[in-house]
């Protein structure tokens, strides 16, 4: 069987999944830094596969650079949870810059899709601004969060207005914890705004980095009263479903490598 | 540019250091959206020659129209009707309003929270750069939309002369009365501003030339059907677009003569696409020079727009005058019934615009349909939530895109635009 690449190269992170025989082989998370290609050429270093697919925000930089398939994110995330989770017909991704809601018909075939607008409210991003205006480690963060057992409410959205919200409700004294629940909350309601977008059908996974989150999840089943399908890996079901969007499936002449052209 | 207009445009006052700037943007545009599509009719060569003598050549007619005694017309809209300007000799020209341009000098007069045409128009007027506006004797506005209604109480102070036309906001006879006083009197402003008076042979003529025009968009307009697509969306887009700048008979006949070219490269099965690509209405606000941001998106996505229903597109384009009447009266009101059809999301209810979407699906293919919302143009945006509800109830997919004049959301636009076509690729 060919071994078929999935890559993912996101805002915060890069994803690489290799799928061969009907499972995944190996799956990888790296940073993104400021030269995603540096980082795809080192999870790629030495790796042989028949086919890559590149998806995410880096994509076009990606296949610039390197013989490979392209496919959207949207329809990757939807092929992955599709793969991982047969009945699934709603994804939420919460990714680092955006936050996105697919829905996939009885078939598993992409329906309709909502994203947020184009500003990081509601994302990963927004998540890690907040931790860092509180002076806390992103999993210090969601630790305090899920022991308050109060919420400043923040009315805010935008990550900037909101980092100013946070500075006043410390000046005014309020607990970080109760702030951190506050910011989850906060997402989580303009999370929900979002899916009631679409008619969401169970059974919905929960994909992208924002589903490590546990207080998030907890919030946002609170407030959809829907349980979430958490997958093993929440990160990589984008570059999974990467993987798997190949059509030049059973090519098995040749193994390629990573090859990086001149600019 | 091959001549030099420099007199002509310090002649028309412009800001010729500015004027330069948007030359340079305008042409490197051009230049990486349409001159570096592959497969384009040969026939576009005639709208490459039109855009590069856009602020040029053009408006060097328009200038030399005046010194015979022609009176040049700007305007903002298809409801400011061209039959009228024609039959006092008149011209009609399209006004700048489709990029940003000086944006901090729009809104020390408009808030922030202005839609980019309003805000671009304002700009361009402000900066001096729009060469049309500056040879237009008389601006001629229409109370279409909040928006523009306010604005133009402002844009007034910008401009030689401004007249504005109200229109109705319902389709009933009120509605219809009020258009055709409205046009009346806008009947009588082009007699005072021409110092001519209409006669009905002249505006026989006159509603000829406009409807050869139309008819000629039609032709191209059908021509699209055809898979693949002969001509791609963004140079028919131009070929709309620049309805509102040319000479009418000469743009008549070079439409016709791309269509013939079309009508051969369909025989032959060519196209400016694949056979089998996606194929996209696009439906929605209206893309003046050079808003180009949405279509290039779609079509560097392997899709192919094969219909724009739009006022720069077939909602301007779609209906002829009836040029029987044997009064200037007569000719008049079947100017209002023509006009009064056009369903701009400014009238409440507006049913016959879903019913056009759902026919322009229908007649040239399309797969799909992708909403292009000015932000803060309330009438499309507001609209577009029950026309995206009932054709997905037809299983017509649909995207939503609301975007502004900026480049920054490019990429944003382009990955639902690339899940969109996958989609439809099922």
């Amino acid at each position: 069987m060919a071994i078929r690449a999935g890559i993912d190269i996101g805002s915060r992170s890069i994803k690489l999944v290799l799928f061969e025989n009907g499972s995944i082989l190996k799956a990888e998370v790296a940073d993104t830094t400021f030269d995603p290609i540096a980082v795809c050429r080192k999870l790629l270093d030495g790796v042989d596969y028949h086919a890559i697919t590149a998806t995410g925000y880096g994509r076009r930089l990606f296949s610039q650079r390197c013989p490979c398939n392209v496919v959207s994110e949207i329809k990757a995330v939807a092929s992955g949870a599709r793969f991982l989770l047969e009945e699934c017909r709603t994804v939420l991704d919460i990714g680092g810059q955006d936050t996105k809601v697919v829905t996939l018909d009885g078939c598993g075939k992409l329906d309709k899709f909502l994203m947020n607008d184009r500003c990081a409210a509601g994302t990963g991003r927004f998540l890690e601004v907040m931790a860092a205006a509180l002076s806390f480690t992103y999993e210090h963060f969601t630790q305090a969060a899920l022991s308050a057992t109060r919420a400043e409410k923040l009315n805010s959205m935008c990550t900037v207005f909101a980092e100013s919200e946070v500075i006043s409700l410390v000046a005014r004294g309020a607990s970080r914890e109760a702030i951190a629940l506050g910011i989850h909350e906060s997402i989580a309601t303009r999370t929900l705004a979002l899916m009631k977008g679409l008619q969401l059908e169970d059974t919905i996974m929960f994909a992208g980095g924002g589903a490590d989150n546990p207080c998030l999840r907890r919030q946002l089943e609170a407030a959809l009263g829907r349980t979430l399908y958490l997958p093993d890996n929440p990160r990589i079901v984008a570059a999974l479903g990467a993987a798997l969007c190949d059509d030049t499936k059973e090519k098995e002449n040749g193994r390629r490598q990573f090859v990086v052209t001149a600019d | 540019m091959a001549e030099d207009y420099t007199q002509m445009w310090m002649d028309l006052g412009l800001d010729l250091k500015a004027h330069d700037a948007l030359l340079g943007v305008l042409g490197s545009m051009y230049e990486k959206t349409f001159l570096r599509q592959s497969g384009r009719p040969e026939g576009m060569k005639y709208f490459d020659f039109v855009m590069s003598e856009v602020h040029g050549l053009r408006i060097k007619e328009l200038m030399d129209a005046r010194t015979d005694g022609r009176k040049v017309f700007g305007s903002f809209c298809v409801f400011v009707p061209e039959e009228l300007v024609l039959a006092v000799h008149g011209i009609l020209v399209g006004l700048c309003a489709g990029a940003e341009f000086a944006p901090d000098e729009a809104e020390k007069l408009l808030p922030r929270n202005t839609c980019s045409l309003i805000k671009g128009a304002f700009g361009f007027a402000l900066a001096k750069v729009c060469p049309y506006l500056a040879a237009s004797d008389v601006v001629v506005g229409e109370n279409t939309c909040d928006g523009k209604k306010k604005s133009y109480e402002i844009f007034r102070d910008l401009v030689n002369d401004m007249y504005v036309i109200d229109l109705p906001q319902v389709k009933s006879d009120i509605g219809r009365e009020l258009l055709r006083q409205e046009y009346k009197r806008f009947a009588t402003i082009v007699e005072e501003v021409s110092g001519r008076k209409i006669e009905k042979e002249a505006l026989k003529k006159a509603i000829e030339i406009v409807n050869a025009k139309r008819s000629a968009m039609h032709r191209l307009a059908k021509l699209r059907a055809a898979d693949p697509a002969p001509i791609s969306g963004l140079d028919a887009l131009l070929a709309n677009q620049v309805f509102f700048y040319d000479d009418p008979e000469r743009f008549t006949k070079s439409v016709n003569e791309i269509c013939d070219e079309l009508e051969i490269r369909i025989e032959k099965g060519e196209g400016s696409s694949n056979k089998g690509a996606s194929r996209i209405l696009v439906s929605g606000c209206p893309m003046a020079v050079p808003n180009w941001k949405l279509p290039a998106i779609i079509e560097n996505s392997g899709a192919v727009i094969v219909g724009e229903e739009s006022c720069v597109g077939e909602r301007g384009t779609r209906h002829l005058t009836s040029s029987e009447g044997d009064s200037v009266d007569a000719l008049i009101e079947n100017i209002v019934d023509r006009y009064f059809k056009i369903d701009c999301a400014v009238f409440t209810p507006n049913p016959s615009r879903l019913e056009h979407i759902q026919e322009m699906v229908r007649e040239y293919n399309a797969d799909g349909v992708i909403q292009y919302n000015i932000q803060f143009c309330s009438p499309y945006q507001i609209e577009s939530n029950p026309v995206e509800r009932d054709l997905e109830k037809d299983g017509i997919p649909v995207l939503r895109v609301d975007t502004d004049y900026s480049q920054e959301d490019t990429e944003q636009i382009r990955t639902r635009v690339e899940a969109f076509v996958e989609r439809l690729q099922g």
